[in-house]
């Protein structure tokens, strides 16, 4: 029923498909070993990435709330998992060391090599409560979305209920997760300050699992994910949900008026997102190993939004064509690897300029195809409106004005 | 008969300017009645008490044969509760189809998790078509919203509001930019509702209010001038003073 309302979701995920299997096919564990490890590592990462631009065009291409704070329900997502990881590895090695003593080690003496492990960088010797449960994979798998979801439902709740609208609901978004990041860096909150967690790409119980096998393992659990986000984006925006969240967007005041409770609605999209994000980033930072409170900096959410408007809000293949475009990019022009450009008298290193170009591309779009680069996919699809410079497209006055008709 | 909407004693004022004065209005179950006045009079914000979206400094608004009151409600509830409003401008949602339109405004669960379970079904549809039917706009249901024409939007939005099954239909110069055979009709529809339901309609329109043949309520600085029959408020000096005469 979903497919066959829209078909763009078959054909993304056949193409999700090709590419997972492609690479797989490339990669050096089960394949010719073309792709190389890191670059595996990167093209599951970008996948987490589209997820969160899905869940980003969701709050602001349908229910039209631009929220420049989702980085930290991502981030949030990653610590979430990062403690298991690191408390179960930390475990590990604890245990190994211990084994070689002549009496085995009790339960308690145990949690003081792994807290000693984990905590002496930050000058503690007690585990933080926030970390009584992390030697539990379900539990910590439960707060990866847990967390996220109930700080986005009281964001939420305060700030919808209270009507703040528009740019003043985005400046309030910047703060809560400059907050969190600032509250993250402090030694003494249990999320090692500044340190941050690390060595995240060491899975335990699978020590013996060559990187280059795991990599593997989490692109597919990355395509996995995002399908089933793109699915359930897809659910949520074609029905009547999708229906009222894009009449909210339009002209809330209206939709209110038509009975519907207009806070209910932003409340619900808002938590959903969060959680999807949240997801997103409990698979992106194992495969990046490490995370610390400048993962939330407020411009990695505005880096998001950009994504999202490059890519062209409003659909959900848009969102992930512009997450995918850019960070490739990013990380393409970042990595040293762009040969630089030699003006002769002024040498742009691309590594400093890649900004500007971004800003200048954003600029770009925004003047030349305001709705993004999926207006490609239209232009492929022959969808191309013909130009007729304003003029009326029916025969009278009443008729449909240029602007009024989807372009 | 008792009354379907009470308001009693309401006063609100903006920085010191009062746009309502202690008013009262009182309408049955089944009723037409044209409010005029003008400008300033308070006809928007009286519409705007009724439906939650300003809160008055004093007075009661009471609905229903409970007598609830409306004040503790929001704009949501007070619509679920049985009041539409029609605006001035047609405002319908330009982005989606008709048949969207009309399928967001049909009686139904308004609640988030309510409607993410919703499934259209045939007798919904059905309902979509003959609001669309009765509106005139049955050959458009899959077209955008944004492509209609003024009077076209004009007659959707009135559709949206039919399929809410309102008790109470609060209606804005219904006329405004419809030419005099749309009036024509729009006099007949709503004539026709009122049969069921109760329905208030603001309008400017000294023809367009006569054509509609009912009790008429008179505004003036906040409160009522004159309430009767459209020969008799125009007889009253006052109003001929402050409305009519001009």
């Amino acid at each position: 029923m979903l497919i066959r309302k829209h078909p763009s979701v078959l054909v993304f995920l056949a193409l999700l498909a090709v590419f997972t299997l492609a690479v797989t096919l490339m990669s050096e564990a089960y394949g010719s070993g073309v792709v190389p490890t890191s670059t595996v590592k990167t093209l599951g990462k970008t996948l987490c990435l589209a997820l969160a631009a899905v869940a980003m065009d969701l709050v602001w291409g349908y229910a039209g709330i631009l929220s420049l704070g989702h980085m930290a329900f991502f981030a949030l997502g990653g610590y979430m998992i990062g403690m298991w990881l690191m408390y179960a590895r930390t475990g590990e090695i604890v245990a190994a060391t211990l084994a070689s003593s002549p009496v085995p080690p009790t339960a308690e003496e145990l949690r003081q090599g792994i807290t000693g492990q984990i905590f002496g960088v930050v000058g503690s010797t007690d585990l933080p409560l926030t970390w009584s449960i992390a030697g539990s994979l379900p539990m910590q798998l439960l707060l990866v979305l847990a967390v996220p979801g109930l700080l986005a439902f009281l964001f939420g709740w305060l700030a919808f209920r209270s009507r703040v609208n528009g740019v003043y609901l985005s400046i309030l978004t910047q703060a809560m997760t400059l907050a969190l990041s600032l509250w993250l860096f402090q030694n003494d909150n249990g999320f090692r300050g500044n340190n941050g967690l690390s060595g995240l790409q060491n899975i335990p119980g699978l020590s013996h699992v060559p990187q280059s096998v795991i990599s593997i393992w989490f692109l597919w659990a990355s395509a996995l994910l995002l399908a089933g986000g793109y699915l359930l984006a897809t659910w949520l925006t074609a029905g009547k949900f999708g229906s009222v969240i894009r009449a909210i967007r339009d002209d809330e005041t209206r939709v209110r008026f038509l009975g519907y409770p207009v806070e209910g609605y932003k409340l619900t999209v808002f938590t959903i997102s969060a959680m999807i994000c949240a997801a997103a980033g409990a698979l992106y930072y194992p495969q990046a190993g490490i995370i610390n409170p400048a993962e939330l900096a407020p411009i990695a959410s505005v880096y998001l939004a950009v994504w999202v408007a490059i890519g062209g809000r409003g659909r959900l293949y848009g969102a992930v064509i512009g997450a995918v475009v850019v960070s490739l990019l990013s990380s393409w022009f970042t990595g040293g690897r762009a040969p630089a450009l030699d003006l002769g008298f002024y040498r742009i290193d691309w590594v400093n300029w890649w900004q500007v170009l971004l800003g200048l591309g954003f600029v770009a779009v925004t003047l030349f195809a305001p709705r993004g680069l999926s207006s490609l996919v239209d232009a492929l699809a022959g969808l191309r409106p013909p130009r007729r410079r304003g003029a009326d497209l029916g025969p009278d006055a009443g008729a449909l004005r240029e602007k009024e008709a989807e372009a | 008969m008792t009354a379907l909407l009470e308001v009693s004693g309401v006063s609100k004022s903006f920085d010191g300017f009062k746009a309502i004065n202690g008013l009262s209005f009182s309408i049955g179950p089944a009723e037409l009645r044209a409010v005029i006045g003008p400008n300033g009079a308070g006809k928007t914000t009286f519409m705007d008490i009724v439906t939650g979206k300003t809160r008055p400094d004093r007075g009661q608004v009471l609905w229903g044969e409970r007598s609830r009151s409306l004040l503790k409600l929001s704009e949501a509830q007070i619509a679920r509760a049985g009041i539409g409003r029609k605006f001035q401008r047609p405002t319908v949602f330009e982005d989606q189809s008709v048949a969207d339109n009309l399928t967001m405004a049909l009686k139904a669960l308004r609640g988030p998790f309510a409607v993410l379970c919703w499934k259209p079904s045939a007798a919904s549809a059905a309902r979509v078509a003959e609001l669309a039917g009765d509106v005139g706009l049955a050959e458009r249901l899959a077209h955008k919203a944004g492509e209609l024409s003024h009077g076209q939007k004009q007659w959707l939005e009135i559709g949206m509001l039919l399929a809410q099954e309102p008790r109470l239909l609060l209606v804005d110069e219904p006329a405004a930019g419809m030419t005099l055979a749309e009036r024509e009709q729009t006099t007949t529809l709503l004539r026709r509702l009122a049969e069921t339901r109760a329905v208030v309609v603001v309008e400017h329109d000294m023809d367009f209010v006569r054509r509609l043949n009912c009790k008429v309520t008179v505004l003036h600085q906040g409160s009522v001038l004159a309430e009767g029959s459209l020969d008799h408020v125009s007889a009253n000096p006052e109003v001929i003073d402050v409305y009519l005469g001009r």
